[in-house]
């Protein structure tokens, strides 16, 4: 425990949250609630907490608590943040503002519905696009790909959508038809695979005037990621890729499969399952 | 009146196995088949995502893996509770599904050749656990989810409430549901319906499971006449961080991780001296339990005692390449890093061994309905499940039940009835019932007063007297929640409705575990008796049976499939 956590046991805070029932409210409002911090406590915590002991019509999205399945995003003194990996006490201010998402409707209280953030993910083709589809279904081994080719992609495959991106974007708040950041860096992330054929299906949404070129390169989203994704470096490279296959006419061939080397034999120390006894 | 949806297909739950299954029947039926994929969260929100160590599969027979040395872990791991015939179907589909995945595009980690590389597990006799980081299940849920967006014939129904499965005449109907969204109740009928809505382990206060992971499907299908197995047998994890049981995955052991008491020691060479670490969770997990007790432990909040996960000598750049996640987790929840400090761990529930009972194929008791996953008890774990082998277990069952799903759907004749009677049922179950309730009860007070009760009376070891005490203070919590009252009344996406609905169906399973556990005079995998501590083949060698009655659970008890290896000693 840190200094500052243990100092801030006990501590009185406020949290001002927005609320809104589309039955019932004209447009959200805000309302305040006093909880005492505890050890440990994140925004989430708070969150609970106050629905288990406070107002039990407070709604909100939660599921893994440990920072990988993207359900609880909000927007906490303006800035998008994954709820359950942050600490209370990361937060400086007495008072703690959280509404949910930002640029996106509201379903009820801090609930953003992501349907459309969700088709524009869809809507980039994310998937290994390759021309050998009998095999793809019904492999026979495994393509080959070096920790090197993997390197190329993975940061970029650690989005979880959560969505904070699209709430950080400038672009994307003046424009709702940009393709944005997390469909982007996903396109990213499928057209650097070294498994991947499949640039020239995906070239129509990509260069199109609400998509790759729209980005003005704000890197908003990059500072706004939970996870460590830098979608503003995966547009840039995404532009790379398309001119090269656009104007230079380079495309990826895609990889083939790997091969077993050669005179492998077996490992010292491994057992052999018994005999059968039955 | 509800609104009403017809498909050929459902498939409640849309995590790993359900995802899977989604992919089999589109694959298996040419796209044709008309799937509606219901879940109550969003679809990459499932606690499939969580998974982190890896998936077993036999991939290298000339270094000397092989599908029997897979079998014979998976039954040992299993204190010989699992039916052979199923360990061997799995053995011989897992390697299948780690490179369908890697067709599909999943990030597996790989050698230097270009292959895909991987690790040792506990009670694995060969480094099988093939893996992605420390983020197996997490991308092995976006590979699916992905590559299923190719497939047009798929309906989501992402954030639907399912309270009640429609059964008549032993022949699957359909579900009610509510959508979280709008507060709208439907009725969606179907041919066929595969549950994979994962395990039950959010009725502990100290799991490492997902908030969502109350056993939905499990207690829908023991309600409306399935039978479910095994239940008593809970996986608890060795190391779950403190103080909020988030999983440190096994793999920190699988890459030479150390366990270490108070005083410095790496205690496991008492227990298991030949796999130390390695040993299966659930002889870890009694081994740190003991060095807890015996004082070698140390002090931890809430009565939350831990010991050490030892990292720091497998170096910075082993930990950020191989179990980034971990360090990441480590620091953000407890200000520790691995590299540099030990990581506070203790045992934690972690794993349903049991559920919905099912065939081979994952077929159930009821004509049209299937499950596969952690929902599911096919009989792969027995009393102890082996790390691994459960997403393995996930992506092999999905495909089976998708394509049996598929064929059951293409061979049936006339379109899905509407079962009158027991829609009306569960209408006023939900409405006149749940909602109608107002004794005062708090939905949140009985779910803790649940939890602790778990926590306290069916934890590692367990003793009669405080089974027993479980046993009633079920009653009690049951008979406390016909009293509850629901205090938000509006329609829109009111989770305190369906946290009322979760925690009726958390309540009906421990119930059944805690009685499964009690009867069960023997100490087995994850099942350890204090006062019979010896494993009794001669009358425990089986599966517990439990049938729902208005009165409680029925039990009986079914025969395990032995037809390769006889149970011998389980010694590490």
């Amino acid at each position: 425990m840190t200094e500052q956590a243990k100092g801030c046991q006990d501590k009185e805070m406020t949290f001002r949250i927005m609320r809104y029932d589309p039955d019932k409210d004209a447009k959200p409002y805000f309302q305040q609630y006093k909880i005492k911090l505890q050890h440990g406590m994140t925004i989430l915590d708070a969150l609970m907490h106050i629905k288990e002991t406070q107002d039990p019509t407070l709604s909100y999205r939660k599921s893994c608590r440990m920072g990988i399945c993207g359900s609880c995003a909000m927007q906490v003194n303006g800035f998008p943040r994954l709820t359950c990996q942050t600490q209370v006490t990361e937060i400086s201010t007495d008072t703690i503002e959280v509404r949910p998402l930002a640029n996106y409707p509201i379903i009820r209280d801090l609930v953003p519905d992501l349907g459309d953030f969700m088709a524009r993910h869809e809507s980039i083709l994310p998937y290994i696009i390759r021309e050998d589809h009998q095999e793809q279904n019904n492999p026979t081994g495994e393509y080959s790909q070096s920790p090197a080719e993997l390197e190329e992609y993975l940061q970029f495959a650690y989005c979880i959508k959560c969505g904070s991106c699209l709430a950080a974007c400038p672009t994307n708040a003046t424009d709702r038809k940009f393709t944005g950041p997390q469909a982007l860096a996903a396109a990213y992330r499928y057209a650097a695979d070294s498994r991947d054929g499949g640039l020239a299906a995906r070239l129509d949404t990509l260069d199109h005037p609400n998509s790759l070129f729209r980005c003005h390169y704000a890197g908003a989203c990059s500072e706004a990621c939970p996870k460590g994704v830098d979608p503003s470096l995966g547009i840039q490279l995404l532009k790379r890729k398309l001119f090269q296959k656009k104007i230079l006419g380079r495309g990826q061939k895609p990889a083939g499969m790997a091969q077993t080397p050669a005179g492998i034999g077996r490992r010292e120390g491994i057992p052999q399952a018994p005999e059968k006894t039955v | 009146m509800a609104e009403i949806t017809t498909h050929d297909l459902l498939i409640l739950g849309s995590g790993l196995a359900g995802l899977r299954a989604a992919l089999s029947a589109s694959i298996a039926s040419s796209g044709k088949i008309d799937i509606g994929l219901v879940s109550k969260v969003q679809l990459m929100r499932s606690h499939s995502v969580a998974a982190e160590g890896g998936t077993a599969a036999m991939l290298r027979p000339e270094e000397g893996d092989s599908f029997d040395l897979h079998a014979w872990d998976t039954v040992k791991g299993s204190d010989f509770l699992a039916d052979q015939d199923v360990v061997h179907r799995f053995v011989r589909a897992a390697p299948g599904e780690i490179m369908q995945l890697e067709h599909w595009g999943i990030p597996w980690s790989r050698r230097p050749d270009g292959r895909i590389d991987q690790r040792a597990f506990g009670g694995h006799g060969y480094p099988r656990a093939t893996f992605a980081a420390d983020k197996t299940g997490f991308f092995e849920m976006q590979c699916l989810f992905d590559t299923l967006t190719r497939y047009q014939n798929t309906t989501r129904y992402d954030e639907w409430y399912v309270t009640s499965i429609l059964v008549e005449d032993n022949q699957f109907r359909g579900l009610t549901a509510f959508d979280l969204a709008t507060g709208e109740f439907h009725v969606m009928l179907a041919k066929a319906l595969i549950i994979a809505t994962g395990g039950a382990g959010r009725m502990s206060g100290f799991t490492t499971y997902s908030h969502a992971v109350t056993g939905d499907g499990i207690a829908m299908a023991y309600r409306a006449g399935v039978a479910v197995k095994d239940l008593e047998f809970i996986q608890f994890h060795p190391t779950g961080l403190i103080p909020t049981g988030i999983l440190m995955t096994e793999a920190c052991r699988g890459e030479g991780g150390y366990l270490r008491n108070a005083d410095g020691n790496r205690f496991m060479e008492r227990y298991a001296a030949g796999l130390m670490e390695l040993a299966p969770r659930d002889i870890v997990s009694r081994s740190m339990i003991t060095e807890i007790k015996e004082g070698r432990g140390f002090k931890g909040q809430n009565g939350l005692d831990y010991v050490h996960l030892d990292l720091r000598h497998l170096g910075a750049d082993k930990i950020n390449e191989r179990l980034g996640f971990i360090r990441e987790l480590a620091m953000k929840f407890v200000d520790v890093d691995p590299v540099h400090e030990p990581i506070p761990v203790r045992p934690v529930f972690h794993y349903t061994m049991g559920g919905i009972g099912t065939d081979i194929d994952g077929k159930t008791n009821v004509e049209g309905m299937w499950a596969a996953g952690e929902a599911a008890c096919v009989s792969l774990h027995g009393a102890n499940r082996l790390g691994t082998n459960s997403t393995a277990e996930c992506l092999v069952w999905g495909k089976i039940t998708g394509e049996e799903a598929a064929k059951f759907v293409a061979g049936f004749e006339g379109e899905p009835k509407h079962p009158d009677g027991a829609v009306a049922r569960s209408r006023s179950e939900l409405f006149d019932g749940l909602l109608g309730r107002d004794g005062g009860e708090s939905v949140y007070k009985i779910r803790a007063d649940l939890r602790r009760n778990v926590d306290e009376n069916l934890g590692v070891y367990r003793i009669e007297e405080e089974l027993q005490k479980g046993v009633e203070k079920m009653a009690e919590l049951k008979d406390r929640y016909k009293k509850i009252t629901i205090r938000d009344r509006s329609k829109a996406y009111n989770i305190d409705l369906m946290y009322a609905l979760e925690l009726g169906c958390m309540l009906d399973l421990a119930e059944v575990a805690f009685i499964g556990a009690l009867r069960r005079q023997e100490s087995r995998g994850g099942h350890a008796r204090l006062d019979y501590t010896a494993r009794d083949d001669e009358n425990w060698l089986k599966h517990t049976v439990a049938h729902w009655t208005p009165d409680g659970p029925e039990l009986s008890y079914s025969d395990v499939t032995i037809d390769t290896w006889k149970p011998v000693e389980r010694k590490y």
